[in-house]
């Protein structure tokens, strides 16, 4: 037994750590989808521009001071897609919406493109997390720790300021029922702001750490990430933000088992087989709320 | 009031018909002579594959519209159906001398025989391969229609977004099955199909004298396949997809059974994206399942709002321009100097970001692409034209005809 | 609406309008370089390169190579005349599915011979539309056999996957001591797949033991295959990988303590592989086409042309650090040079006629062909990552025993 756990304590290390950083993107989609009903398709996008930025910023900046550059820039990034490109066809269907997530979605990877030049670029190292550590027999970066932990807090954090504050109140409201919220007097587009705000928040957060641990940007680096953070929420139950964290857990560890069994070439169609067969045995999600179609 | 009006318009729609007749036998006249004819030179040589790799992105496009834009359906598993679609076709086109070449990791694959070969044995080599690759290409559809079936049952009971994104799954877990080295036999794993038939194959002979149908070939199957299509649209099958788009609840009450009138949608629409990738990979002269990533389908997604959603000559003006933009006109922004002038910003990778700047510009503000829902029908220009002599007498009138009568061609 | 609608019409009209406008130009522009070509000015040498995508860091410095090349001989003596050499530098964003329009773009510019492309996918995928063309092409460092074989218009100056692959299990073997190897490639990936089967071939026949594993594309977290890797007892790892992955595993290899030489191919020989190795205690090896150090006078003028340009700085990755690459294009414009000469015309017929009996010698050594068109070479130089100084160490020169 303690061999089996020698042999295999790295992947299960390893998929700990992915998946406290896709429950971190996680969130942001089950707070948009939550409120929106929109699959914000350009998340994964945004996340991989904060990578970018931080690559950038560092060339001129110190790094404490790009941190917190990375994160004012991915916060305002979001809060400015959702401006331009989805506020103005909030009363569209939700099949233009989507397509312009998608639009989004290729236009911010063209642009990394254009700026990268195509060039897979290196992200600086953090100090403090980049600093290797002894697990047992594995080792690994300080990040690694870090990520659950931090991600646990965080989320913590939040789940407070939705249950207690006056802006979770607002977003649950929202949420529920979007016209009746209005005529309660709840500013509809600053909840929504708020809401891709933090999203994006702990997108830059769950950046900093998946980048310090995959040290390399390149212009697709946040679709698959992306992706699988949706399945994560959708798997948790979509709208509820402890679902969409126990699902990025289970997703990541499960993945990184399955690579460890040597079926390496089907790791990324496991996670959307999980999505099909959550989707049509559960599709409200382990944690999510019945909900009935309106008609 | 339609019924009242149609025998007034009957004149003009057959002049409509007839023009269109027309422009097509001139279309494939003008191909022909391309093919034959007309001397190589730097036009003719990009001109040649825009307008192939066009029709190919019609066909796809047009086979989507019917899913997203006629049936409401929001799907994104486009580049799976075209991968299996590509792959069916070319495993069963290559000649049995160059299995061992191709399938070199695979001790020479396990089908040995290719259908246009086999063919070619019986009817000539010409014939054979006319002939094999439109039963190869029939294969293709075929097959990619069974899986679309086997997808459908449990995923087309999921709902708008969701379908999305079981869609995508879809296509990516088909892509990791076509990659996978335990069926390399088949499909030759990670590595390249080549060899097959492609359309510098097709040629005609008549007389003693041999034609070239290379650029005829794909319009002539994206033709049947999009009038197919358009006929099907027309039909009451088409009218209960549109029921369905507009009102599921309401479709439901008037007894049109949804789930069979999706599946239907579902599987003719993944029939003719399997006749697209195999038309695709004859473009191509080698398919590899590496290309056939959600981004194609994004791709394809973008031309279809592009060309308006719910328009057929819409998605086929689209796919046109989008191809000639994207692989011919548009090139020069990618290599540093436009008109003689140095611009330092033109390098690499600026056409797409032009390219997806202008995309999201027409999805927030023109967002209902080129043709919106309507088509281009020449007995519309022709009503059009006849109204600006007219004196307007009753306005009003003229133009609730002529939405009726669009929506009706 | 309506008149949205008008306005759309009539703005994709104009659009389209001042699209036909364009392309009317440039042709323009190479109709009177075709007149000009036949007076005697212009011949014109396509790159078929990825500047995007996957393999646009390589594509990148292979085409500097070949840039370098241009700005050392930008003339070149044909049947008595001396024509200009022109570059027409197209980017094939490392997918078969743009090859063929990419490959038509070269086509329609009048090229008389193309030099291309890096990643061997591509290089098929493009090679019937140059066949159908009648223009040759010369493959610079596309090692995958299929692409000349059978192929009377594809040439290639580098060695071959067959060769590469059996060189490294050789390497494997006699320098490293290696008795289990774990093979690492990308799915869905001509160039890693191919690869990775020869050496398996070869090394199983050395009586090494090999366990195969391929991660999907855009995968970033190696961990658990290195963990597998550790578990399977690997002496070595063998991850003939594009650049963009090879920097995760490096740099994650390191993370994780596995002290296990890592052994790659040609794609592996870049400055950004040394960048993530740097200051580490990462052991890389890598068989390549040149090793440094091989010819001071061709290495000093590159380094000078290269930092003389912050452009081409910082397309070979922010240094001037030389990648074989590099030296390829370089050795392969001159043998396109060669060829035109030795066809005494700027046809692209005659070139590819002329082709089969060219020799050069250049910066990465002896380039002959033989019959079926690929390049005689029997050595590929095997070099380490100096973690130290940030630079490549000259190992040994490898052949395969006979």
């Amino acid at each position: 037994m303690s061999e089996f756990l020698a042999a295999n304590l790295p992947h299960l290390l390893s998929g700990i750590s992915v998946g406290g950083q896709y429950a971190l993107i996680a969130i942001g989609y089950t707070m948009v989808y939550g409120i929106l009903r929109l699959i914000n398709f350009a998340h994964g996008d945004v996340f991989m521009v904060a990578g970018l930025v931080m690559v950038y910023a560092t060339a001129s900046l110190p790094i404490y001071v790009s941190i917190i550059l990375v994160v004012v820039v991915t916060v305002a990034l979001g809060v400015l897609i959702e401006k331009v490109a989805y506020r103005p066809l909030r009363s569209a269907p939700r099949m233009s919406v989507m397509i312009s997530a998608i639009g989004v979605s290729y236009l911010l990877q063209n642009c990394a493109l254009y700026f990268t030049g195509g060039l897979p670029q290196i992200y600086p190292s953090i100090p403090f997390l980049s600093k290797q550590v002894q697990i047992g027999t594995a080792s690994t970066k300080m990040v690694t720790i870090i990520t659950p932990i931090l991600t646990v807090i965080l989320v913590i954090v939040l789940v407070m300021m939705i249950k207690k504050t006056k802006v979770g109140m607002a977003m649950r409201a929202v949420s529920r029922d979007f016209e009746t919220s209005e005529l309660m007097g709840i500013k509809i587009n600053n909840v929504i702001s708020m809401t891709f705000a933090i999203g994006c928040f702990l997108a830059a957060i769950g950046s900093l750490l998946y980048f310090t641990n995959y040290n390399s940007v390149i212009p697709t680096s946040g679709a698959m990430p992306g992706l699988k953070a949706f399945v994560a929420a959708v798997f948790g139950g979509i709208g509820s933000v402890p679902g969409a964290v126990v699902g990025a857990f289970v997703i990541g560890i499960c993945e990184n088992i399955i690579k460890g069994m040597g079926l390496t070439e089907f790791s990324d169609a496991f996670t959307f087989v999980l999505l099909i067969v959550i989707l049509l045995v559960k599709p409200t999600g382990i944690f999510g709320e019945k909900s009935t179609d309106k008609v | 009031m339609g019924k009242r009006l149609k025998p007034a318009v009957a004149p003009e729609k057959k002049i409509g018909t007839l023009i269109a007749i027309v422009l097509l036998a001139a279309l494939y006249v003008f191909l022909f002579l391309l093919d034959n004819a007309l001397p190589t030179n730097s036009t003719t040589t990009m001109l040649i594959p825009v307008l192939k790799k066009g029709a190919i992105y019609a066909l796809v496009c047009v086979s989507m519209n019917l899913l997203n834009g006629f049936t409401g359906l929001f799907s994104l598993g486009q580049a799976g159906f075209m991968l299996i679609g590509a792959y069916v076709f070319a495993i069963f086109s290559i000649p049995a001398d160059q299995h061992n070449s191709v399938y070199q990791y695979f001790d020479g694959g396990a089908i040995q025989f290719s259908i246009p070969e086999s063919l070619g044995r019986l009817l000539g080599e010409n014939a054979g391969n006319f002939w094999g690759a439109i039963i190869c290409i029939l294969i293709a559809g075929a097959v990619s229609a069974i899986f679309a079936a086997l997808i459908g049952i449990p995923v087309l009971r999921l709902k708008s977004d969701y379908l999305a994104i079981a869609t995508l799954g879809f296509a990516e877990i088909i892509r990791a099955i076509f990659q996978w080295n335990g069926l390399g036999k088949i499909t030759n794993g990670s590595n390249l199909l080549r060899k097959y038939t492609n359309f510098h194959d097709i040629k005609i002979q008549i007389g003693g004298t041999i034609f070239q149908l290379d650029t005829i070939f794909p319009f002539f199957i994206a033709t049947l396949s999009i009038l197919t299509i358009v006929l099907l649209v027309n039909s009451s099958y088409g009218r209960a997809f549109k029921s369905i788009r507009d009102d599921e609840v309401a479709a439901e009450a008037m007894g049109i059974n949804l789930f069979k009138h999706k599946m239907l949608s579902f599987v003719i629409s993944s029939f003719y994206a399997g006749v697209g990738g195999a038309l695709l990979a004859m473009f191509q002269t080698t398919i590899q399942a590496a290309p056939f990533r959600s981004t194609m389908t994004y791709e394809i997604l973008l031309i279809v709002v592009i060309g308006g959603i719910g328009s057929i000559t819409g998605s086929c003006i689209a796919s046109f321009l989008y191809i000639a933009c994207s692989e011919w006109w548009l090139r020069f922004l990618d290599s540093g100097s436009f008109l003689g002038m140095e611009v330092s910003f033109f390098r690499d990778g600026f056409r797409k970001v032009v390219f997806s700047v202008v995309i999201m510009i027409i999805v927030l503000f023109f967002s209902r692409g080129i043709m919106g829902d309507k088509e281009l029908s020449f007995a519309g220009i022709i009503r059009k034209i006849r109204k600006r002599r007219q004196v307007k007498a009753v306005p009003a009138d003229g133009e609730i005809q002529e939405k009726e009568d669009e929506s009706h061609e | 609406m309506k008149k949205i609608l008008a306005l759309l019409l009539a703005g994709c009209m104009a659009f389209a309008l001042c699209a036909c406008g364009t392309p009317a130009e440039p042709s323009g522009d190479t109709n009177t370089e075709g007149e000009a070509a036949a007076s005697g000015d212009t011949v014109v040498i396509g790159v078929f390169e990825p500047l995007s995508g996957d393999n646009g860091a390589g594509g990148k410095q292979e085409t500097l190579g070949i840039q370098y090349a241009n700005s050392v001989a930008p003339t070149v003596e044909i049947g008595g005349k001396t024509y200009n050499v022109k570059l027409e530098i197209v980017d094939n964003e490392s997918s078969p599915d743009k090859a063929v329009s990419a490959a038509n773009t070269l086509i329609s510019k009048n090229v008389s011979v193309v030099l291309g492309t890096y990643g061997s996918s591509v290089a098929i995928a493009a090679s019937d539309t140059f066949e159908q063309a009648g223009v040759p092409a010369i493959g610079v460092t596309c090692t995958n056999p299929q692409i000349t074989e059978g192929n009377e218009h594809y040439f290639r100056i580098c060695f071959l996957d067959p060769f590469q692959g059996t060189v490294l299990a050789n390497f494997a073997k006699d320098e490293l001591k290696a008795e289990k190897v774990y093979c690492l490639g990308q799915l869905g990936n001509d160039y890693d797949q191919g690869l990775m089967t020869y050496f398996q071939a070869a090394a199983e026949e050395l009586g090494m033991e090999c366990e195969v594993a391929s991660f999907p594309e855009n995968n970033s977290d190696f961990t658990s295959y290195l963990t597998s890797a550790k578990n399977f007892g690997a002496d070595v790892i063998f991850a003939p990988t594009s650049i963009s992955y090879a920097q995760l595993i490096v740099n994650q290899s390191v993370s994780q303590g596995i002290d296990v030489p890592l052994l790659a191919s040609d794609t592996w020989d870049s400055n950004m592989i040394l960048g993530a190795a740097q200051g580490t205690n990462a052991q890389v090896y890598v068989s390549t086409f040149y090793a440094e150090g091989g010819d001071p006078e061709f290495e000093k003028g590159f380094k000078e042309w290269i930092n003389s340009d912050p452009t081409n700085l910082s397309n070979n990755g922010g240094n001037d650090i030389i990648a074989a690459v590099s030296v390829m294009g370089y050795d392969a414009y001159f043998t396109a040079l060669e060829a035109l000469k030795a066809a005494g015309s700027t046809d692209s017929e005659a070139v590819m006629k002329a082709l089969p009996g060219v020799t050069y010698t250049g910066v990465s050594g002896e380039i002959s062909f033989n019959e079926t068109g690929d390049a005689n070479r029997d050595t590929a130089f095997i070099k380490t990552a100096n973690v130290n100084e940030n630079v490549w160490d000259f190992v040994t020169v490898q052949g395969v025993q006979k």
